[in-house]
């Protein structure tokens, strides 16, 4: 047994000082606020200069910084021009990366909201949608990284002459075939790292799906079933286009979710056997490499990529209300 | 004819549904119920075959704990880190982001417009693009920005200011929209006895509030505990100031087949979300639509 009780009291200090001063802080403004100036300009900035200072100083700032270091040397002293864009689209592993993120991005939402969608139109009508809702929703609130163990755990391989230990490999031998390394061999292993992330996503599709389901009009439906459409018709040709709205969120949502997917990369693989990714990548180089300027190039990549999703997804998400 | 063809699919649909349903627990199930099993039979055997031998143990849990070893994982004193950095990161946001929106949705200035939609667009920026000149800043100093220079515990000062600022856009969003659809007649009714703009948001908006800063806070705690790239990042790594799930995820890389501590560190570091996930599920599922723009 070991845990070091006195090595823990620095840090609640250092969060009871933290909380302290932050509460000094905002004390101080609303005593401003009952005080001082009456004007509605002297009270819209006190209220407003705390947030714009630090969205200024930690992200606006350092944004346009990345942008800048993208052109410069690993050690971000020199110009570099293009180069940093240039090894992004020529260097091979920078191009498995981009080709990883092109199938996680095609796959992911694809799968996602098809599973969402089987699944919510499965248990809405049924007595134990919550539970059965709550079911696929739980792997949400367990850490990329504790999904990303399950499904290592579920992907472990022991030799043929061994008994297996994981759920995948003990199946394969049940059915008389070989134990494979499953996240070792390339291609293939990026597929199941995309289980992986389809099984911590799939619930919060189901669950605005069947929101969506549920606020279908009980009488168009019933007026398409007098009118003798079959359950399968009603499905396809009623209940999808109207809820179109919410799974245009859902499959934007799960865009931008993948492009930034990082976790489960680093936890099941780090990024070896050929399983990289855009934000693992430049996690990499960044931080374990020191190229600052590939890292930045890389983030910049990121951001272009995310960026015409988020705009389509914020008009989006305001028609669906 | 038709009757029977409904029933059948209706039956095809349950079918998958329950399908669907064994497939998401099961992976879960088998992690959870190998935390519990000695360790050699981890090792050495399935973790279906614990229902034909049955032998439960805590000792994962101890070991990933507490045990003195360097490679055990000493995860409770990662769980300690994991509390210290997340209440900041969840209430710094939440106090800062309820101000802004509400000046932003109830105070009539100049650039209110502009302002807002600057706000908003900034939670198009993913956090990557702002990590390596924040440790850059954290360590060197910036412009006119001195070096912060910490060390020891006060490198959760650096976590703490990297989420409150990636939170907050998505916080300063999700409020505005629910503070500007307050009645304005209450507000303004407030205004004409002659409240100050301290009254208002302390007696009349922040009690209203209730149901909008519980969404938020739900969500950015469960993604700050469960968060990796900030921490890994910032955090530098070490007992004395990385979350559970960076630690967790060197155990996974470092020693990938000790599954007797990585099952067990798994169910540790999940344990409190889904906790909050039960606790508070019905705005777990309500602020998902709104959520999902972060970070």
């Amino acid at each position: 047994m070991s845990f070091d009780a006195v090595a823990q009291q620095p840090k609640l200090q250092h969060l009871l000082q933290g909380v302290v001063a932050f509460a000094a802080v905002v004390c101080l403004i609303l005593l401003a606020l009952h005080r001082g100036p009456a004007r509605r300009r002297g009270a819209a900035f006190l209220l407003l200069a705390p947030a714009l200072l630090l969205l200024t100083a930690g992200l606006v700032l350092p944004g346009l910084r990345t942008l800048l270091l993208s052109f410069m040397d690993r050690e971000g002293d020199a110009r570099v021009g293009l180069d940093n864009y240039v090894w992004l689209f020529t260097d091979p592993e920078a191009l498995i990366a981009l080709r990883n993120t092109l199938a996680w991005v095609v796959l992911v939402p694809l799968l996602v909201t098809a599973v969402g969608l089987l699944y919510a139109a499965a248990v809405v009508r049924s007595r134990f949608r919550a539970l059965a809702l709550s079911l696929v929703l739980l792997p949400m609130a367990i850490s990329f990284v504790g999904a990303g163990l399950v499904w290592k755990f579920v992907y472990a391989y022991r030799p043929a002459e061994a008994d297996q230990i994981g759920l995948l490999n003990q199946l394969v031998v049940t059915f008389g075939g070989t134990p494979r390394q499953w996240l070792v061999e390339s291609p293939w292993n990026v597929l199941f790292l995309v289980v992986a992330m389809v099984w911590t996503q799939a619930g919060f599709a189901a669950v605005l799906l069947a929101g969506a389901i549920g606020a279908v009009p009980g009488e168009i439906t019933e007026a398409a079933r007098l009118d003798g459409a079959s359950p399968r018709q009603i499905f396809w040709r009623i209940t999808v286009p109207l809820i179109r709205p919410t799974l245009l969120v859902v499959v934007l949502a799960e865009v931008i979710g993948t492009f930034k997917a990082f976790d489960i990369v680093r936890t099941m693989t780090a990024g070896q056997f050929d399983t990289g990714v855009i934000a693992h990548e430049m996690y990499d180089q960044a931080f374990r490499y020191g190229e600052t300027g590939r890292g930045a190039a890389l983030a910049v990549l990121l951001f272009a990529l995310v960026t015409p999703v988020v705009a389509y997804r914020i008009r989006a998400q305001r028609s669906a209300g | 004819m038709s009757r029977v063809r409904e029933r059948l699919a209706s039956r095809a649909f349950s079918l998958t549904a329950v399908v669907i349903a064994v497939l998401w627990t099961t992976p879960t199930l088998g992690l959870l119920l190998s935390s519990f099993r000695p360790e050699d039979e981890i090792k050495t055997t399935g973790w279906w075959t614990v229902f034909g031998s049955p032998h439960v143990t805590l000792d994962n849990y101890d070991e990933v704990l507490f045990g003195s070893a360097n490679a055990s994982g000493r995860l409770a004193e990662h769980l300690v880190n994991s509390v210290v950095i997340t209440l900041p990161s969840v209430l710094f946001p939440l106090v800062l982001g309820f101000f802004a929106a509400y000046a932003l949705a109830w105070i009539d200035f100049r650039g209110r417009g502009a302002l807002l939609v600057g706000i908003f667009a900034l939670q198009i920026v993913p956090l990557q693009m702002a990590l390596v000149p924040l440790l850059k800043l954290f360590s060197q100093g910036w412009l006119f920005l001195p070096a912060w220079g910490l060390t020891g515990p006060a490198r959760f000062t650096h976590v703490w200011f990297a989420h409150t600022v990636f939170a907050l856009p998505f916080a300063v969003f999700l409020l505005h929209n629910f503070l500007a659809g307050l009645p304005r007649d209450l507000i303004e009714a407030a205004r004409v006895d002659g409240a100050s703009h301290g009254t208002l948001l302390l007696r009349i908006v922040l009690p209203l509030a209730g149901p909008a800063l519980v969404t938020f806070a739900i969500i950015q705690f469960i993604w700050v505990w469960n968060d990796l790239l900030v921490a890994l990042a910032l955090s530098g790594g070490t007992a004395e100031t990385a979350p559970v799930t960076v630690r967790l995820a060197g155990l996974a890389g470092t020693r990938g087949n000790e599954w007797q501590r990585l099952t067990a560190g798994a169910f540790v570091s999940a344990f409190v979300p889904v906790l909050v996930f039960f606790a508070l599920q019905r705005h777990f599922a309500r602020g998902l639509l709104t959520g999902s723009v972060k970070g």
